[in-house]
């Protein structure tokens, strides 16, 4: 990338047709990024489907179960084209996917489209919260921890971060569900919304607390804000642990800078220095971190969705995943892979935006 | 990053499932001593039930065979003839108002109720019965050989099965089965009665409306479906127009809820009615909580260890019978199956015509030394176990492991995902295998079918029975099998069953091990909830809050 931002040489070229070259260079910059996302795409989808159809699970079994006379079994199989070679299932599967057509779940009967659209609004919610409570908590923590290194404010961070870290989160929402559900009953329980409003909501954007804003309806807010509150929250310190250990890494990186001991000569203020100059220059690592935290909750946490009952990405792509269905598998992995795409892509701009030496010209 | 941390413990779990019984001990201990706080309680005509139904793939009748779809089917749709549950050995007309059967044993005429009307407020008369049983043989998904067994084809079941007035239907069979064989076959979820007019209405390519069908509904039962959000939720709501007494509950909602534990503290809460798939633990814990009372019946389901009979020593008459002595029944039935399951020898799960109650086998080391020294096989030998990683199969397969190690048996536990633990044993190339068989309609041949029946041992074989899977050749037991599928005296059939399964206990490679009890846990505000003898026999609309 650095190579085609080298501005050309002052006067060696008149001004008008300055302008071709650097157009030129960016199409070709777009072209071959379009080819990496293109590539990208391709492998994702080839190695999920390969290793699909070799993992030792029987896709027909779970579309007939166990019971199923054999003429039936041969028949699905059949239909699913399973009898033909690996590279034509594949060649096939590609063709429709090209056409927009991406299958249908034997799971859930439903377009995998169609899931998708219904599962991930709900981890994308859930995931939004966690990544708002984590960065918004583990940024300050770290550079606090940073600032004060070796204190006790450090020890209580550090502490802080390996319970995070370490801890089972299964274990952790059970407990939390237990403590402040079941004995405190400050926010509700497992599930999206109370049984009450089910039916009552017509989801538009499948984000609850957009749906139930919109539609004014401020009781259904509450309910959906005190289901999501709780595994939020956990996610949060989840991805609080990771962040604030890894802002305070680059904190202290940047706090031994020589310029950070030119500002101090200067006689900035401390506040400044920490806030202005040390942690904008860590901020450029963090928004990667940070970002990969965030792709990593919108690919949906197994476990926390199994624990509160949360219809996400995560549970419908393991559950597929288990039962061999692999179209519901290939959807969601397309979806989780334009997520890490389009983040990478996010970082890369405000990366852009935080590092003057990347700015283009 | 979080996800690794899962990933991480996924792992963790399936390498250190004790780690992972410390952390639900723990967990346990601590929902142990926490008491409910304030109620959060549904709404009154509303019965909420926490229930694991990802199983669920489509509710269309004729394509469904899963134990949830079945639950939600025997709910909202109607049949010719219904289980008595209150004694499931016997039926009672649903649809049918009076059925008889011809002397020579092939034709059965039902007299349907008049004026009966599905939830769409079309007719249900003897013609839309008869669309829906040649529906369900022309679509011939899974269950449809449920049907099929009597001779019913795609080509001629339009004349084998069909209205000859407005109000009257004639079903002909290829033999003269057992009537009970007959009727029973009628009361599975395949024979439910399905809305022609609506179907048609929705059918696409001539596909009799399947692909509408699998997520909608087009019954006359006393519920009616009215949403499946996979995974999720299903709801179902009162049908106004059902002929007999009325739901109670004006919706029934399941929730998709996969934890015991959850289930556990959304039913402390009163958040949910009913919970319907707590472990033994959490069952146990809640004993002693008066706001919460428990319903049970013994289901159609049997565990039990199964021996290749291509493994040269387990084909061993002797080394199958030893093995038999090597299980601590009362030991995994006083603690891994307590609540859950009642220790059962036979392959004809108690609540069947002519189910035994025989248990001979007891753990016996000495008699199974005795019996491998018969053998040959005095210094034991080494063996597998595959079996699915979950309780309570794993904890009985650590105790088998344990028991049979004190006769010099050494069995190895190959633990794994379940479709892929099945994809192995229906290849056949397993060593020993442990799981369990659900009876897929109510009568003894659906069982016998698949335990003592094996027309073909060959790899190539078309029918691949349970027999089959463990490679078990047994012409004479399978032609004793189709006999008492043809008894139409019922006493002498049962009879019949009762000398199978004496057999059986004897020489088969099959180590039964217990039957399935159904629990659910409800608050002590809810009435009129027992569970039935099949799955498809839950029923909710007698079930009501006071």
């Amino acid at each position: 990338m650095t190579r085609e931002q080298i501005p050309p040489l002052m006067g060696t070229a008149p001004q008008v047709s300055a302008a071709t070259p650097r157009l030129i260079r960016r199409l070709k910059a777009a072209g071959r990024f379009a080819l990496v996302i293109f590539l990208t795409y391709l492998g994702l989808l080839a190695v999920t489907f390969f290793i699909g159809r070799v993992i030792p699970v029987d896709p027909v079994l779970a579309i007939v179960g166990d019971n199923a006379p054999p003429h039936v079994v041969a028949r699905v199989r059949e239909e699913l084209g399973l009898n033909q070679p690996l590279a034509a299932q594949f060649t096939v599967y590609l063709g429709k996917v090209l056409r927009g057509d991406f299958g249908t779940s034997v799971l859930t009967a439903n377009p995998v489209m169609q899931d998708i659209r219904r599962t991930f609004p709900a981890t994308l919610e859930l995931a939004s919260l966690g990544i708002l409570l984590g960065a918004g908590l583990g940024v300050p923590l770290g550079v606090w921890a940073a600032v004060r290194r070796g204190s006790w404010v450090d020890q209580a961070v550090r502490i802080i971060g390996l319970v995070g870290y370490s801890v089972p989160i299964f274990w952790l929402g059970l407990m939390a569900l237990l403590v402040f559900y079941a004995r405190l009953g400050w926010v509700a329980g497992p599930g999206r919304i109370d049984v009450a409003y089910e039916f009552t909501l017509t989801p538009v954007t499948g984000l609850l607390l957009l749906d139930t804003a919109m539609a004014g309806d401020w009781e259904a807010f509450g309910s959906a804000l005190a289901h999501l509150i709780l595994p939020a929250s956990l996610l949060g310190y989840f991805s609080m642990a990771y962040i604030s250990r890894m802002t305070r890494s680059f904190m202290l990186h940047e706090l031994a800078q020589e310029y950070i001991v030119t500002a101090r000569a200067k006689g900035l203020s401390e506040a400044r220095i920490i806030w202005r100059h040390a942690l904008r220059n860590a901020m450029v690592p963090l928004v990667t971190v940070i970002a990969l935290s965030y792709a990593g909750l919108l690919e949906g946490s197994v476990l926390t969705e199994t624990v509160f009952s949360w219809p996400g990405l995560g549970l419908y792509i393991t559950h597929s995943l288990q039962n061999a269905d692999m179209n519901a598998v290939l959807g969601g992995t397309l979806v989780i892979g334009s997520i890490f795409i389009a983040l990478n892509l996010l970082s890369d701009l405000l990366y852009r935006l935080l590092d003057p030496r990347t700015h283009l010209r | 990053m979080n996800r690794f941390t899962e990933k991480e413990f996924i792992l963790a779990k399936k390498f250190f499932p004790l780690t992972r019984r410390l952390l639900c001990a723990s967990a346990a201990a601590l929902l142990a001593c926490h008491a409910p706080a304030a109620l959060a309680a549904t709404p009154k005509d509303t019965l909420v039930i926490a229930f694991s139904f990802d199983d669920i793939i489509t509710l269309d009748p004729a394509e469904a065979f899963e134990l949830s779809a079945g639950e939600i089917m025997g709910n909202s749709y109607d049949r010719l003839v219904r289980l008595n549950i209150s004694d499931p050995t016997k039926l009672t007309g649903d649809v049918a108002k009076s059925w008889t059967v011809s002397s020579d044993g092939k034709t059965y005429t039902f007299d349907i109720k008049p004026g009966l009307k599905f939830a769409s407020g079309n007719a249900l008369t003897a013609e839309e019965v008869a669309y829906s049983l040649q529906r369900a043989v022309s679509l011939d998904k899974s269950p449809a050989y449920i049907l099929a067994q009597f001779g019913f084809t795609k080509d001629n079941v339009k004349d084998k099965i069909k209205a000859v007035g407005p109000l009257k239907l004639t079903l002909e069979t290829s033999q003269a089965f057992a009537p009970t064989l007959v009727l029973n076959c009628l009361s599975a979820n395949v024979a439910a009665i399905v809305d022609q007019k609506l179907l048609q209405s929705k059918a696409q390519n001539g596909d009799w409306g399947a692909g509408w069908l699998k997520t909608h509904y087009a019954g006359s039962g006393p519920l009616k479906l009215r949403e499946w959000r996979a995974n999720e939720i299903v709801a179902l709501e009162r049908n106004a127009l059902y002929y007999g007494e009325k739901s109670r509950p004006a919706r029934v909602i399941y929730r998709q809820v996969k934890e015991s534990a959850t289930q556990r503290l959304l039913l402390e809460k009163g958040d949910i009615d009913i919970a319907r798939n707590l472990s033994p633990q959490d069952i146990a814990a809640l004993a002693g909580n008066a706001s919460v009372k428990l319903a049970s019946a013994p289901k159609g389901t049997v565990y039990y260890i199964s021996l290749n009979q291509k493994n040269a020593n387990l084909a061993k008459p002797e080394v199958r019978e030893a093995l038999k002595w090597l299980v601590d029944y009362s030991a995994i039935g006083e603690t891994l199956i307590k609540n859950i399951g009642v220790v059962h020898q036979n392959f004809l799960p108690l609540g069947l015509l002519g189910a035994s109650k025989e248990t001979p086998y007891k753990l016996d080391v000495a008699k199974a030394r005795a019996l491998l020294a018969k053998a040959g096989l005095a210094k034991g030998f080494k063996v597998t176990l595959d079996i699915r990683s979950m309780q309570p199969l794993q904890g009985i397969a650590e105790a088998f492991q344990q028991s049979a190690k004190r006769a010099g048996i050494e069995v190895e536990l190959i633990p794994g995902d379940g479709k892929q633990v099945l994809t192995k044993y229906r290849a056949r190339t397993h060593d020993m295998y442990i799981g369990q068989w659900g009876a897929d309609y109510w009568d003894p041949h659906s069982n016998a079918d698949t335990f003592t029946r094996n027309p073909d041992n060959a790899d190539s074989a078309k029918s691949k029975p349970l027999a089959w899977r463990n490679a078990w050749a047994i012409p004479e037991l399978t032609k004793k099998s189709d006999a008492a599928m043809l008894e139409r005296d019922t006493a002498k059939r049962q009879a019949m069953y009762e000398a199978l399964q004496a057999d059986f206990r004897q020489t088969s490679p099959f180590i039964m091990l217990y039957q399935e009890t159904e629990v659910a846990a409800y608050r002590s505000n809810v009435e009129g909830l027992k569970l039935g003898p099949t799955f498809d026999s839950n029923y909710l609309f007698n079930v009501a809050k006071r």
